[in-house]
């Protein structure tokens, strides 16, 4: 018999690989909000000695930053397919359009993902360019000689343009969770009816959580500071 | 209630290749137990009598069951009302004076062959690629022979309702087939009779989908909320499940 026609390119394997990468950067960021939570304790060589340990890990870290890069691409390529996909689908679009509401989930969440996802990823480039390769400050710790990424950050967020850049983008960020985690259960096929409702809400629940939680703590270094 | 004057905004389009356009329409004595598409009717009789070319839709059983009739009404696949097709939409739903657009089906899958009638065989072709059972004919066998359990056989009833008009299609942001093509598979994935070919037609199946140049399904259960037989994205899930498997295990 001939071999089953399928892909890992096709609409659903495709979906799916958005959907594994797309929770995947979600669990990258409650790790990521987690360590910054330092950040709010105001101790400088407690974020410094967390940020070192990522600094230590040698050519480990490139292990892991190639993952994340490639979760990213996969993630990125996938989205900008599904959005050029629908434009050659639909060349003629519609003169009125409603929602039809009932069961439909297509809020300003769902029909903006290309864009908040644009928008975050000119965000995160800016976010690697200006922290990660920003300037090299040291600072000494117990005897020991590491980078001071705390000075820099303190610097960074004393700017109200940049704190208004991060809170601005992150609000994005919320919108673009809120329809993303929903729906990645969706395109693995996970959800039952029964379970619709809950993963919705807690899919809500994450967005504002992650979205809330790193644009407080730049709001947070400005007015303090 | 005294009969309704109505403003209609319609998408003309001589054929395939010529470019639409919308043109407006007044009809008059519009009452309100009429069907949409007996206030089409209207319209084309007034039409006739000004020796016009009437507008082109489609319509067979008018009531709910063939999936021949279609029309974006407003913005929306089969008009507001939740449920039902644009045959069973009736007139008592608008107000006199309203101004209503209506639209064909709108997908490059689907082309508009005149005015407001699609060619919607791009479903046809799906359903030759899997969307059946290899069974040979013989004596018909007693209805129960084969044990269905209850669960699964109005699951399966509940997708087989599927008429196929394309409603998921013109409601999606995306014009994906996917309600249409989830329904299918999984009315066949439910019951014992579909189990043989299980595999085999989600491949086919969704490979057919994607060739005919359908959107991807962004989620958006704008589809679930159109379909006039209210079928569940969940349907759509299955069918995702239903392609890792074949995805995974082969035939």
């Amino acid at each position: 018999m001939p071999a089953l026609p399928t892909s890992l390119w096709s609409s659903v394997a495709r979906k799916a690989l958005m959907a594994l990468t797309g929770l995947a950067l979600i669990g990258f960021l409650a790790v990521h909000l987690l360590g910054n939570l330092i950040l709010l304790t105001g101790n400088a060589d407690a974020f410094n000695l967390y940020s070192n340990i990522y600094a230590s890990m040698g050519s480990f870290l490139y292990v892991i930053e190639a993952g994340l890069v490639a979760f990213f691409l996969i993630h990125i390529v996938s989205g900008v397919t599904v959005a050029l996909g629908k434009m050659k689908a639909r060349p003629v679009s519609y003169e009125k359009t409603a929602n039809a509401g009932g069961p439909s989930r297509k809020t300003i969440s769902s029909t903006t993902m290309i864009y908040t996802g644009i928008i975050v990823l000119a965000f995160l480039v800016f976010h690697v360019t200006t922290l990660k390769y920003g300037a090299h400050y040291e600072t000494t710790i117990h005897g020991e000689k590491m980078r001071d990424l705390h000075k820099l950050i303190i610097e960074n967020f004393a700017q109200p343009g940049i704190v208004v850049t991060y809170v601005l983008t992150m609000l994005l960020l919320g919108f673009h969770l809120r329809h993303g985690f929903w729906s990645a259960f969706q395109s693995l096929g996970a959800l039952q009816p029964r379970l619709s409702g809950l993963i919705y809400t807690i899919g809500v629940l994450i967005a504002i959580i992650l979205a809330v939680g790193f644009l407080f703590i730049p709001l947070w270094i400005f007015l303090t500071a | 209630m005294a009969d309704m004057t109505l403003t209609l905004k319609i998408w003309r389009q001589k054929d395939r290749k010529s470019p639409g356009k919308f043109v407006t329409y007044t009809v008059e004595n519009v009452s309100e137990h009429m069907s949409f598409l007996e206030m089409m009717d209207v319209l084309n009789e007034q039409l006739i009598k000004k020796g016009e070319d009437v507008v082109e839709f489609d319509n067979d059983c008018r009531e709910g069951i063939c999936g021949m009739c279609s029309l974006v009404i407003n913005g929306r696949p089969h008009g507001q009302e939740h449920g039902t097709a644009t045959c069973q939409l009736h007139m008592r739903k608008f107000k006199d004076g309203d101004i209503i657009v209506v639209e064909p089906w709108r997908a490059a899958a689907f082309p508009v062959l005149k005015d407001l009638a699609v060619d919607r065989t791009a479903f046809d072709r799906i359903m030759a690629a899997g969307g059946y059972t290899s069974i040979n004919v013989g004596g018909a066998q007693d209805a129960n022979a084969i044990p269905i359990a209850k669960r699964a056989s109005d699951e399966a009833m509940d997708a087989a309702s599927c008429i196929g008009c394309g409603a998921c299609v013109a409601a999606c942001p995306n014009a994906s087939a996917s309600l249409f093509v989830a329904a299918k598979i999984s009315q066949l994935a439910l019951l014992p009779q579909g189990q043989i070919e299980r595999r085999r037609r989600a491949a086919n199946m969704v490979a057919q989908m994607d060739k005919e140049g359908f959107g991807d399904c962004s989620n958006h259960a704008e589809c679930e909320a159109v379909c006039p037989k209210e079928i569940s994205i969940t349907h759509i899930a299955r069918m995702k499940r239903e392609y890792f498997k074949a995805m995974a295990l082969g035939e």
